[in-house]
């Protein structure tokens, strides 16, 4: 049984990139905003991050690059859909291409560089406790963050007026308004937390999981995170789950070939979004129970009326 | 209830002191109307005052000014007596000014607890807000559950938040946007006796609505706007409902001609043990539902909004067809319930739906687009399989004619005209059309007075013409006006018709409310929506 704890690092390698991008998109989407440009922004993250951390050697300004490449790109999203009230789904599809294109431009010259991964913690004598240790204390820094990130956005939801305020601007931004809250600045700000998370996650990829640059690294992976807040139906709990099901399936489909179990890899790789696809059947069974999670304003236009 | 008249021996409070608000020469421009034109006026404290006028006299901009959502381009806002600016809707609740909407402001997936604190400006404890809570309640008699999600209350519920989220935080003036349009005549007399009871607080109010008798019930003070500008001011208890409305809309308003006696042909629309479940998430089943309209009938069904109308309509439209149960809905004999939209206009039914943008027209066709869509077969506006141009237009002319619809032409868009003209195109539509049986859902929603007057008054004349025509309505004015019979719809059921002539406005109240014993106990508690509601047939 010594593949099992090997086995288990590379699920959490995989499920963390998901969980951080699709934390960030259940803020963004709770505020009433759907950005569908998350693929775009990881990779424009994850080439900011290694492009800074190859350049200055710190893998912490790489981290700071990603975030702040991500926050500059949803905020080109916010600007086209909030301020000049853009479609979302058109700008966010936009959004994606021009971050696939724009990032292998940058990074055409990064191909082949090589960094120092992200330390991963070392406390002596937890670490090296068998089985657990190098999974409970072995693991780098955004791994810790990320479940961090996940408790923190279900406790500022549920527990905090910040979180009240926003639930309600994506539940009905026409009543947030009318009470006197500015809907289009808490929907820039949820936006660019969302861009912020987008990015730490595509750092996460090309810093910790393959400490390299490949064009179009992400490989889908932004958009399994879309999938994951739906299939979570917007809640920090369920995502958290969720992510870490989906990480296990992409893993799995690895170890199947490995173990000789010839089941088809694209069968594996479509296993996220038909997951989804029969959680949204299921859950659209009671639309009282989605109707009580779903922001009822998401991917709408807002534009104060006289 | 103590007082008739509203009296609540507030005047005594207005001494040589400030006005608790005073409005100088406000005036509101938006690209292509004047919205507010130098508008004055002033409430004392714990006066309540009324606000009247048309749709588009400029009445919701005034109030969104003197709540902060918009700011004025001239004039001062004087708070007891000092000018102030009011920036935002959190400056106007810190003054003392609290606003309950027209259009709730609430979030459904929310609990009441949630509602209110989000309406707070101070960030307080939930658990103090909800002690809070619970005591404005019960002093003020506005029971509600605060971890009920909102979605699940009815109106009157709703706009019980609205309220209390004003009272907790100790108003000085407390502003209401045509509060009773959604409210059975007993919740608008509960609704009444809490603002008397705040205005002997000394908390001045200032009414909106269209709705005169009520204002006449209510208020001591009024202010009449038309055009955005201020055109007088009386006392409505010294006036009539007819003589403010006439004020409002600055012309002689003629009360429909029912003309006479009235008799009926046979039964041209029949329904008979329809059950339907509803489609919307939130909708009310149709159970058992049976009526009968005859020719040169018009049958009225009251009921407040949400209890099955809307599921109704669908119903009789086709829109929602009857494929098991083909007899449930008959036209003239023939059995229709299977039958789509189209098919059931061919029989000779016409219907105007509620909703005016987007169901009863398309906003971004034209007139005479619009026109042919319903029309094109019994006006014989199409040809192999070819729009007939000239006939087209015409029939929109026609329309635009007999109506007197204000436009620049049957080749505007649906979407450019008012609600009022909009609405008397859609109906003239279907009146020209010459139906046997017309059914029409709140044929005179946010319509003004001339407006309402005019479509009335097309009903009756198509009614005496033979027609089967059905009403649905929330506004007992309107159903008293026009109406032969009525039926009351309560939780999607209906209660037994009734003729016009001997049923009380209290009676329907408690049959709106749900409560089916009329013979029992619909003893009348009071006369004052009894009367107030009859003004305008005097």
């Amino acid at each position: 049984m010594d593949w099992i704890v090997p086995f288990i690092l590379t699920v959490i390698t995989a499920s963390t990139p998901l969980l951080l991008a699709a934390s960030g998109e259940l803020v963004t989407e709770k505020s009433g905003v759907l950005n569908l440009g998350v693929e775009g922004m990881m990779l424009v993250g994850a080439i900011a991050g290694f492009a800074v951390t190859a350049t200055t050697g710190s893998a912490v300004l790489g981290i700071v690059g990603a975030m702040c490449a991500g926050v500059l790109m949803s905020l080109i999203f916010a600007f086209l859909t909030l301020t000049l009230m853009a479609n979302q789904v058109a700008t966010g599809l936009a959004l994606t291409i021009f971050g696939v294109g724009f990032s292998a431009l940058v990074g055409s010259g990064f191909v082949g560089f090589a960094i120092q991964p992200l330390p991963s913690l070392s406390i002596p004598g937890l670490s090296s406790i068998p089985v657990l240790g190098p999974i409970l204390f072995g693991q780098d820094f955004l791994v810790y963050l990320s479940f961090a990130i996940v408790v923190g956005i279900g406790y500022f939801l549920t527990k905090t007026r910040a979180g009240l305020i926003l639930k309600a601007v994506g539940d009905s931004h026409h009543s947030a308004n009318a009470i006197g809250y500015s809907v289009i600045k808490i929907r820039y700000l949820a936006t660019m937390f969302g861009g912020a998370m987008s990015g730490l996650a595509g750092a996460y990829l090309s810093l910790s999981y393959t400490p390299m640059w490949a064009e179009n690294m992400t490989a889908g992976r932004g958009w399994i995170a879309l999938a994951l807040v739906v299939f979570a139906t917007w809640r920090p709990g369920r995502l958290l789950a969720g992510a870490y099901m989906f990480g296990l399936i992409s893993v799995m489909q690895l170890h199947a070939q490995g173990a000789g179990i010839h089941v088809p890899s694209q069968f594996m790789s479509m296993l996220p979004y038909l997951a989804t696809v029969i959680v949204l059947v299921i859950i659209s069974s009671d639309r009282a129970k989605i109707r009580l999670n779903a922001p009822a304003c998401i991917g709408q236009a807002f534009r104060a009326t006289q | 209830m103590t007082s008739i008249t509203g009296d609540t021996g507030a005047e005594t409070m207005t001494g040589a002191g400030h006005a608790q608000l005073e409005v100088r020469g406000v005036t509101k421009a938006f690209p292509g109307c004047l919205a507010n034109d130098d508008i004055s006026f002033r409430i004392e404290p714990g006066e309540i005052h009324a606000l009247l006028g048309e749709n588009g006299a400029g009445k919701s901009t005034l109030v969104k000014i003197i709540y902060g959502v918009l700011q004025a381009d001239e004039g001062d806002v004087l708070w007891e007596g000092k000018p102030v600016t009011i920036q935002s809707p959190h400056d106007a609740r810190e003054m003392g000014v609290g606003l309950v909407f027209q259009h709730f402001s609430l979030f459904e997936t929310m609990t009441v607890l949630e509602n209110i604190a989000l309406a707070m400006n101070d960030v307080r404890d939930m658990n103090v807000l909800r002690k809070q809570v619970v005591e404005v309640e019960k002093t003020y008699g506005l029971p509600l559950d605060p971890d009920r999600h909102v979605y699940t209350l009815s109106v009157g519920e709703r706009q019980r938040i609205e309220i209390v989220r004003c009272l907790l935080q100790n108003p000085k003036l407390l502003i209401l946007d045509e509060p009773t349009s959604v409210l059975t005549p007993q919740e608008v007399e509960k609704l009444f006796e809490t603002l008397r009871r705040l205005s002997a607080e000394g908390c001045a109010i200032l009414y909106i609505s269209h709705k005169l008798h009520e204002v006449k019930a209510l208020c001591q003070t009024a202010t009449v706007l038309r055009g955005g500008k201020v055109v007088g001011g009386c006392d409505p208890r010294e006036e009539t409902a007819k003589s403010m409305a006439e004020m409002m809309i600055g012309q002689k308003l003629t009360a429909p001609d029912r003309g006479g006696d009235r008799t009926f042909g046979d039964v041209r629309l029949d329904v008979s043990g329809l059950s339907l479940a509803s489609e919307e998430q939130f909708g009310t089943d149709l159970k058992d539902v049976n009526l009968t309209v005859r020719g040169g009938e018009i049958l009225g069904v009251a009921g407040v909004a949400g209890n099955g109308q809307n599921e109704l309509f669908q119903a009789l439209a086709g829109e929602t067809e009857q494929f098991g149960a083909p007899d449930t809905i008959k036209i003239d004999g023939t059995s229709v319930a299977h039958f789509g939209p189209r098919r059931r206009r061919r029989l000779g039914a016409a219907f105007v739906p509620e909703e005016r943008n987007g169901h009863g027209a398309v906003p971004d066709m034209s007139l005479s687009e619009n026109g042919f869509l319903t029309a094109f077969r019994r006006m014989a506006l199409a040809a192999n399989g070819l729009i007939r141009e000239v006939p087209t237009r015409s029939f929109a002319d026609n329309i635009i004619k007999t109506f007197d619809v204000r436009t620049t032409g049957s080749g505007a868009e649906a979407g450019s005209l008012s609600g009022g003209n909009l609405q008397k195109f859609i109906v003239g539509r279907e009146i020209l059309q010459d139906p046997g049986v017309l059914v029409i859902s709140q044929p005179t929603w946010g319509v003004d007075a001339g407006a309402a007057s005019a479509i009335h008054q097309a009903l009756l004349d198509l009614a005496a013409k033979g027609t089967a025509v059905l009403v649905i309505s929330q506004d007992l004015d309107e159903i008293f006006a026009i109406c032969d019979s009525v039926v009351v719809m309560a939780e999607g059921k209906l209660s037994k018709p009734r003729p016009m002539a001997d049923v009380t406005i209290e009676e329907i109240g408690l049959l709106m409310g749900g409560l089916h014993d009329l013979d029992g106990t619909a003893t009348p508690a009071n006369d004052t929506l009894t009367t107030g509601g009859r003004v305008d047939q005097a």
